[in-house]
């Protein structure tokens, strides 16, 4: 319990908290009211957003040694991996939405 | 000015970014601008990555350029030459990648820990743990729901007996192995989070197992929710807070699909991931099999729909398979030359994801306006003179309003039996994926076109033009 105490009076850490909090009530507000014609493409292109894990792909390659052919190929899997799911993530969703055209009739 | 600075506000923009390009998202006219918009905060984000300064960091730019021009390339070859209707599978696999990605991320985090260079306190190495954990689940989940999409797998064929309980023994077992090594710390060794990352990957192939057909929307949101989370969690291992942003917000969207699906089956999530349907149920009333289903012939049916004043087309699973939506639209097209009202009643489980219907339709042109959802359609068919059924079958079920024995009894469906005539395209009387007997094609109102959608529609169309 103490080190819970501790972990929770460190202020960086209380301000991830507050972020967090916030950051899910922001998504389920943004979201929430989202039309039945829309369900796929937010599915896919909230998919893309996901791709963010790249960041942490990125900043693995930077940090490792030159040499660390571990880490480097671990991160080099990990920036393909992330990158596929970001370019086909938002491409696959624009290809959709562009289809979705309100006509005149 | 300071690089810092500019760099700490690249990401706040890209974060900012995010969240307005899903704003955008949920309305059809600006769906595709906030698309654009949340891709270039990522845009802006991998370029800050790139460029944030780094003490003694040795960079390797040459790794990251190699990897992100292989992972762009496949990504957007793989985005143009999918079809629309494998747009599940296609979101399935992308997902799975995110998952993926998060379980190398953390599992890069082990070797130098356990190798001791590197030191990690109580909720450091948790926080490894649960983005091992969530990564991994959604990685193997998405790829086994996939490979069901794709036809690959049948939905049963690897169910081991008393599938549910082994779910419930792995998962019990597998968070304990990570609390122990969550607690234990260095000590505990690299084979055991080995052996932890493995766990977390069969159960999310394992949890995935009993779950297929008309519960794929439901199981594909609350992957894409997971795969969210395990973006987030990784953000805590980098201390990034844009990650964390990005990671939620897409949890946030998955829950809501996933709550949304659940809500229109009348189902509990936990009800679908134990597979409520289950083999032995199936009964109820409609399953008499002395009832005789009325046939119509091609022509009655051109007739009847080319003299009504309105049509509601209630496409389902079957139009996906039969890649039928661009002669679908050809047969609507047909009708509103002669002046009949063409509209469209989605389910909102229709097909295999959530809004798998209304992306098909949008490909063959159908303008969105004319797509009505549940409570629509349900006002609208009262007034309806023709209804076709293209492929749907439990969504249209009246036992799930008027008999409390069937298994899908209180689920929301289309009230089609409150038009005048109803005319449904079937292959066979086989039951739908729920093995439930539906007493609508046995319905006064009810006449049975048989055959593929594909073939049954475009013959349709030929009758029509004959007119």
């Amino acid at each position: 319990m103490d080190s819970f105490i501790q972990f929770f009076n460190n202020e960086a850490n209380l301000l991830l908290i507050y972020l967090l909090l916030f950051t899910v009530l922001l998504g389920f507000e943004v979201i929430s009211k989202v039309p039945t014609v829309l369900h796929t493409p937010l599915m896919s292109g909230a998919n893309a957003i996901s791709g963010v894990v790249i960041i942490g792909a990125i900043l693995l390659i930077r940090q490792s040694a030159p040499d660390d052919y571990l880490t480097l190929s671990l991160g080099f899997l990990g920036v393909v991996l992330g990158m596929v799911n970001v370019a086909g993530g938002f491409a696959v969703t624009d290809r959709m939405l562009e289809m979705f055209k309100k006509k005149k009739n | 000015m300071t690089v810092e600075f500019l760099i700490n506000l690249a990401y706040l923009v890209g974060s900012l970014a995010f969240v307005w390009g899903l704003r955008l998202l949920s309305s059809p006219d600006t769906a595709r601008r906030g698309n654009i918009v949340a891709g270039a905060g990522m845009i802006i984000a991998i370029i800050a990555a790139i460029a944030q300064p780094m003490e003694g960091a040795d960079n390797n730019y040459g790794w990251i350029i190699g990897a992100i021009v292989l992972g762009a390339i496949i990504g957007l070859v793989s985005a143009r030459r999918v079809q629309m209707t494998a747009m599940p599978q296609m979101v399935s696999i992308f997902n799975g990648l995110g998952g993926a990605c998060a379980v190398v991320l953390a599992y890069a985090e082990l070797f130098p820990f356990y190798g001791g260079s590197t030191a990690l306190d109580t909720a450091g190495l948790g926080i490894v743990m649960l983005a091992l954990l969530i990564g991994g689940i959604s990685f193997t989940g998405s790829m086994l729901a996939f490979a069901k999409l794709q036809g690959l797998i049948w939905d049963n064929t690897l169910l081991l007996p008393k599938h549910n309980i082994l779910n419930i023994v792995l998962l019990i077992v597998t968070l304990g192995l990570g609390i122990y090594l969550t607690v234990t710390g260095q000590p505990a060794g690299l084979t055991l989070g080995t052996i932890f990352m493995v766990l977390a990957l069969v159960y999310g192939f394992s949890f995935v197992i009993p779950i297929g057909g008309a519960d794929m929307p439901v199981v594909i949101s609350l992957l894409n929710s997971l795969t969210g989370l395990s973006a987030a969690v990784t953000g805590l291992i980098y201390g990034s807070q844009f990650m964390l942003v990005g990671g939620i917000l897409v949890g946030a969207a998955g829950t809501i699909l996933t709550v949304l699906m659940c809500d229109a089956m009348n189902r509990s999530l936990t009800n679908v991931l134990i597979g409520g349907f289950g083999g032995g149920g199936g009964g109820g009333k409609g399953a008499d099999g002395d009832q005789v289903a009325k046939e119509v012939t091609l022509n009655d049916a051109a007739i009847q729909l080319f003299y009504s004043n309105s049509a509601i087309i209630v496409p389902g699973y079957g139009l996906a398979v039969a890649q039928a939506q661009k002669v679908c639209k050809e047969v609507d097209e047909l009708l509103e030359a002669n002046g009949v009202d063409v509209r469209y009643a989605i389910h909102p489980v229709a097909g295999r994801m959530p809004g798998h219907m209304n992306v098909l339709l949008a490909e063959a042109d159908v303008p969105y306006p004319k797509l009505l959802d549940l409570d629509e359609a349900n006002d609208a068919l009262k007034n309806t003179d023709m209804v076709v059924i293209v492929g749907a079958n439990d969504v249209v079920n009246p036992a799930a309003e008027d008999d409390p024995s069937s298994p899908i009894h209180g689920m929301p469906v289309l009230k089609v039996w409150d038009a005048k005539n109803i005319i449904v395209l079937k292959r066979s009387m086989r039951p739908g994926y729920a093995g439930i007997q539906n007493p609508l094609f046995f319905h006064e109102k009810t006449r049975m076109l048989f055959g593929d959608a594909k073939d049954s529609l475009s013959k349709l169309a030929g009758e029509i033009k004959n007119l």
